[in-house]
């Protein structure tokens, strides 16, 4: 049996068994948020606070240049990585559907 | 093939043993404590080769059975009224997560006040949790549906968890002749377990997710498919058992008893139906047309077979060894709902309760009431 699933066409096993490892990535919970981190790269000094604090791991961290990067398809706007920030890099808008 | 003088719950470790169970979680509880006690003593003497687990409660044993059966083993378990109550938690998550098996409920009434003889309010209170429910008359079918039960459940387009419903100490611990199958004719009846998924690390799948609102209802509305998959199951795995071994229940679903030109019949379910079988022997021979319709199936319910079965008939009254309190009998409710396009008269009682004795002289004063007209239901104390 096939149903619309969030992100893709899923196939529904008998007794809902996954038959596929790690397909909850699939899953954006991006689309929860109300509102929405936005960082300043310039106010930024890499500390990586953000990173530490985010409940859903999606603030990612470029290897080079240690720059922090929101992964929107995953960030529920929580808002923690505002509260944490200490230089005030990361501010919040509403979201726009 | 072996005859013996057994009861019911040893009957029922026998069929255990001769369907080569593999994991018995279980925590006894009065009536069905006889057959854990027998299969730990089966396990002890290397007669069968399972690992019985001394859970801490209830909820634990059904607990487990998630656990042995998403792993890909063929389970058993029993249980009587709080027992069956504390695994309620667990109940509906064995049958949504299509763990098959079977599950033995000695009846017993449930508390307050507390009371250890036999009614049915412990296992047609759970009737909704989509389990297979079948309910046996005698020793003999107590056992021979631990075999056919693992036949349905574990059928693929069924993969439901089955509960073998028997009454508690009328049958759990009463003494009757029954023959134990061969166990070369056992092994050719039941194959082993094939499980549609497994815990396997080397082909991992997740079991038990979050079922979001797009999909959640698409399970249940499987479940339902499932259930009503299990009718023919039931029916077919019976006619098969009577291939191999002799004996047959009913259709599977309904046992009919001198229903052929029958004007007024009682509905009932266990043990209740042998006395009715002899009430009705004894109406028979005063020239008074009556039979009796016993539900073995109460969950798939047998609509449209009842509908069959009863379309003959003036009138007919429903025996329910349980109340829902602020209604009537389930099993009346079910029963007048089936029928209700068959233009009949129907009663529905009160019985039983608490190990209340059912008697010739009730059956009798029902079907007085039937040919009287009288419709109206009541408690025979």
């Amino acid at each position: 049996m096939q149903v619309k699933g969030k992100s893709k066409e899923q196939r529904l096993e008998p007794g809902a068994v996954i038959t596929r490892p790690g397909s909850s990535s699939s899953y954006h919970t991006g689309g929860w948020r109300t509102f929405r981190p936005v960082v300043d790269q310039g106010k930024c000094i890499k500390c990586h606070q953000c990173w530490q604090y985010c409940p859903d791991s999606a603030i990612r961290v470029e290897e080079k240049t240690g720059k922090v990067f929101i992964d929107y398809a995953y960030c529920k706007g929580c808002l923690i990585c505002v509260k944490q920030c200490p230089v005030k890099a990361i501010s919040s808008e509403v979201e726009k559907k | 093939m072996t005859k013996g003088i057994q009861e019911a719950s040893l009957a029922i470790a026998a069929a255990v043993k001769l369907c080569r169970v593999q994991v018995c979680p279980m925590y006894p509880i009065t009536p069905s404590t006889h057959i854990p006690e027998q299969i730990s003593e089966y396990v002890a003497n290397g007669e069968l080769d399972a690992t019985m687990i001394d859970v801490e409660s209830e909820h634990s044993a059904a607990s487990a059975w998630v656990g042995a059966v998403a792993a890909g083993s063929r389970c058993f378990t029993a249980t009587s009224s709080q027992g069956l109550a504390l695994m309620y938690e667990i109940l509906p998550i064995i049958s949504g997560m299509r763990l098959p098996g079977v599950m033995a409920v000695a009846n017993r009434a449930l508390s307050a006040p507390i009371n250890i003889w036999n009614d049915h309010s412990d296992a047609v209170s759970a009737r909704d949790q989509g389990w297979i429910q079948l309910w046996v008359e005698s020793s003999q079918e107590a056992l021979d549906t631990v075999i056919q039960g693992y036949k349905v459940s574990e059928a693929h387009l069924v993969m439901m968890p089955l509960m073998l419903c028997f009454d508690g100490f009328t049958l759990s611990h009463v003494f009757e002749p029954v023959d134990v199958p061969e166990q070369k004719k056992v092994d050719a009846f039941l194959p082993k377990f094939r499980p549609l998924f497994t815990l396997d690390q080397k082909k991992p799948v997740t079991m038990g997710p979050i079922g979001f609102p797009d999909s959640f209802m698409r399970f249940k509305e499987q479940q339902q498919q499932a259930m009503l998959n299990s009718i023919e199951a039931i029916k077919k795995a019976n006619a098969d058992f009577k291939k191999a071994f002799g004996r047959s229940y009913g259709s599977g679903l309904l046992d009919l008893y001198r229903m052929e030109d029958a004007d007024y019949a009682v509905v009932g379910m266990g043990t209740m139906c042998g006395t009715a079988r002899v009430a009705i022997d004894r109406l028979r021979g005063q020239g008074k047309k009556v039979g009796l319709v016993r539900i073995r199936s109460l969950r798939p319910f047998p609509e449209q077979e009842l509908q069959q079965a009863m379309k003959n008939l003036a009138g007919a009254a429903v025996i329910d060894r349980h109340i829902s309190l602020g209604q009537e009998g389930p099993l009346f409710t079910d029963v007048r709902s089936a029928i209700y396009c068959n233009d009949i008269a129907i009663n529905g009682y009160i019985a039983g309760l608490g190990g209340r004795d059912i008697t010739l002289k009730h059956f009798e004063m029902v079907f007085s009431d039937l040919e009287k007209g009288k419709q109206k239901g009541e408690w025979l104390f």
